[in-house]
């Protein structure tokens, strides 16, 4: 076999187009997602009693906290948002002989999740 | 006769024999406005540089074997008008993730070894003789599998997947929605058969669906979404085998 030139993808190869680096942070989203359900994990198990809990609450009402929520929030928005378009990739499914539409799937998904953060938002705020 | 436009084509030569390290050379030419850049390649082989070396066949999509990188992206040659960069500089390519035999040439001998440990054939439930004539589909059965069956093997998507360039032993795109594609279809009965190469750790797994392999397909295959549909399908076989250990999967 004569000479071949082998090419091997640098480290940085997920800066290298702008559909990598997307992927990239959609993954590493769930990275933040998974830190904020240890994080809440963690303040349950310290809010044992009334003392510790109004102590951890006053905490959280520092600016530093508030910023933090909001990027989480926005990382998580992210991460269900990309999550939900692609369902439609992996759930296909077919009325008789004719696809049902991507975008329904999609749109059932998006709408599903919107209910559930309802109900849950609903039943911490009353 | 169609518009001249001056174009510069900047492309990948590797002549293992003369040198050891590859280099671009600049040619520049005047391209007819209707000119794909394989007619310009060959239009670089025929009148400047006869030593220039590049695979291509048909010129019209269907045999899958100029795939070059054009400028970073892998594009079917005969497929890629030169008027489309507004006579900026076209970097021409081998395409990503292959070793380069010569100059535009990879080798595409792994594609080749892997396409067959899918089976991608028919393999029937049970053989009718064939006195009891054809398999017979409705419509409805073809739609099922027909976008996968598109396939061109133009490895394109191979190019595109970050996840083949850092680790090749990945079965890949096109091989996996080939499987797909005869696991859907309602004549066939051999996804059993498939499933150990398919589950296994260079198979459907491997891909972490960054989803390039969909957006550069020629044909609109849709791997990605095929090794998805094939997660789910196998991932399912394994929860009914715990709950039903005994039961026909």
């Amino acid at each position: 076999m004569p000479t071949q030139y082998s090419r091997p993808l640098p480290r940085s190869w997920w800066l290298q187009k702008a559909n990598y680096f997307i992927f990239m942070v959609r993954e590493l989203t769930s990275l933040a997602v998974f830190a904020y359900a240890v994080f809440l994990v963690v303040l349950m198990w310290q809010a044992a009693d009334e003392a510790s809990f109004s102590a951890l609450y006053d905490a959280l009402h520092s600016p530093w906290s508030i910023t933090a929520h909001l990027v989480i929030l926005a990382l998580a928005l992210f991460h269900t948002g990309t999550w939900i378009a692609l369902t439609p990739k992996v759930l296909v499914l077919w009325r008789e002989d004719e696809r049902v539409a991507p975008n329904l799937i999609a749109s059932a998904n998006g709408i599903g999740w919107l209910v559930v953060s309802g109900l849950v938002i609903w039943l911490v705020l009353s | 006769m169609a518009a001249a436009n001056q174009t510069v084509l900047d492309v990948f030569r590797f002549l293992p024999d003369d040198e050891d390290e590859p280099r671009f050379q600049t040619y520049e030419i005047s391209c007819p406005d209707d000119w794909v850049v394989l007619d310009a390649l060959n239009h670089v082989k025929a009148e400047i540089d006869p030593t220039l070396s590049f695979r291509w066949s048909c010129r019209m999509g269907v045999c899958g074997s100029c795939g070059m990188m054009v400028n970073g992206e892998p594009r079917l040659s005969c497929e890629v008008f030169v008027r489309d960069y507004n006579s900026e500089t076209i970097r021409v390519e081998p395409l990503a993730h292959f070793p380069v035999i010569r100059d535009l040439v990879i080798n595409i001998d792994d594609f080749i070894e892997k396409l067959p440990t899918v089976q991608p054939w028919l393999i029937p439930e049970e053989e009718k003789p064939i006195d009891d004539g054809e398999y017979l589909q409705t419509p409805g059965e073809v739609a099922r599998y027909k976008r996968f069956s598109m396939c061109i093997n133009c490895m394109l998507c191979y190019s595109a997947c970050p996840v083949y360039g850092l680790d090749s032993t990945f079965t890949g795109p096109a091989v996996l929605a080939l499987a797909e594609r005869y696991n859907l279809d309602s004549r066939d009965g051999g996804r059993a058969e498939r499933a150990d190469v398919l589950t296994s750790h260079e198979g459907i797994w491997e891909c972490t669906y960054v989803g390039e392999c969909t957006r550069v397909c020629p044909k609109d295959v849709d791997p990605a979404g095929a090794i998805q549909m094939l997660k789910l399908s196998y991932a399912l076989d394994w929860a009914k085998s715990v709950v039903m250990p005994f039961g026909k999967r």
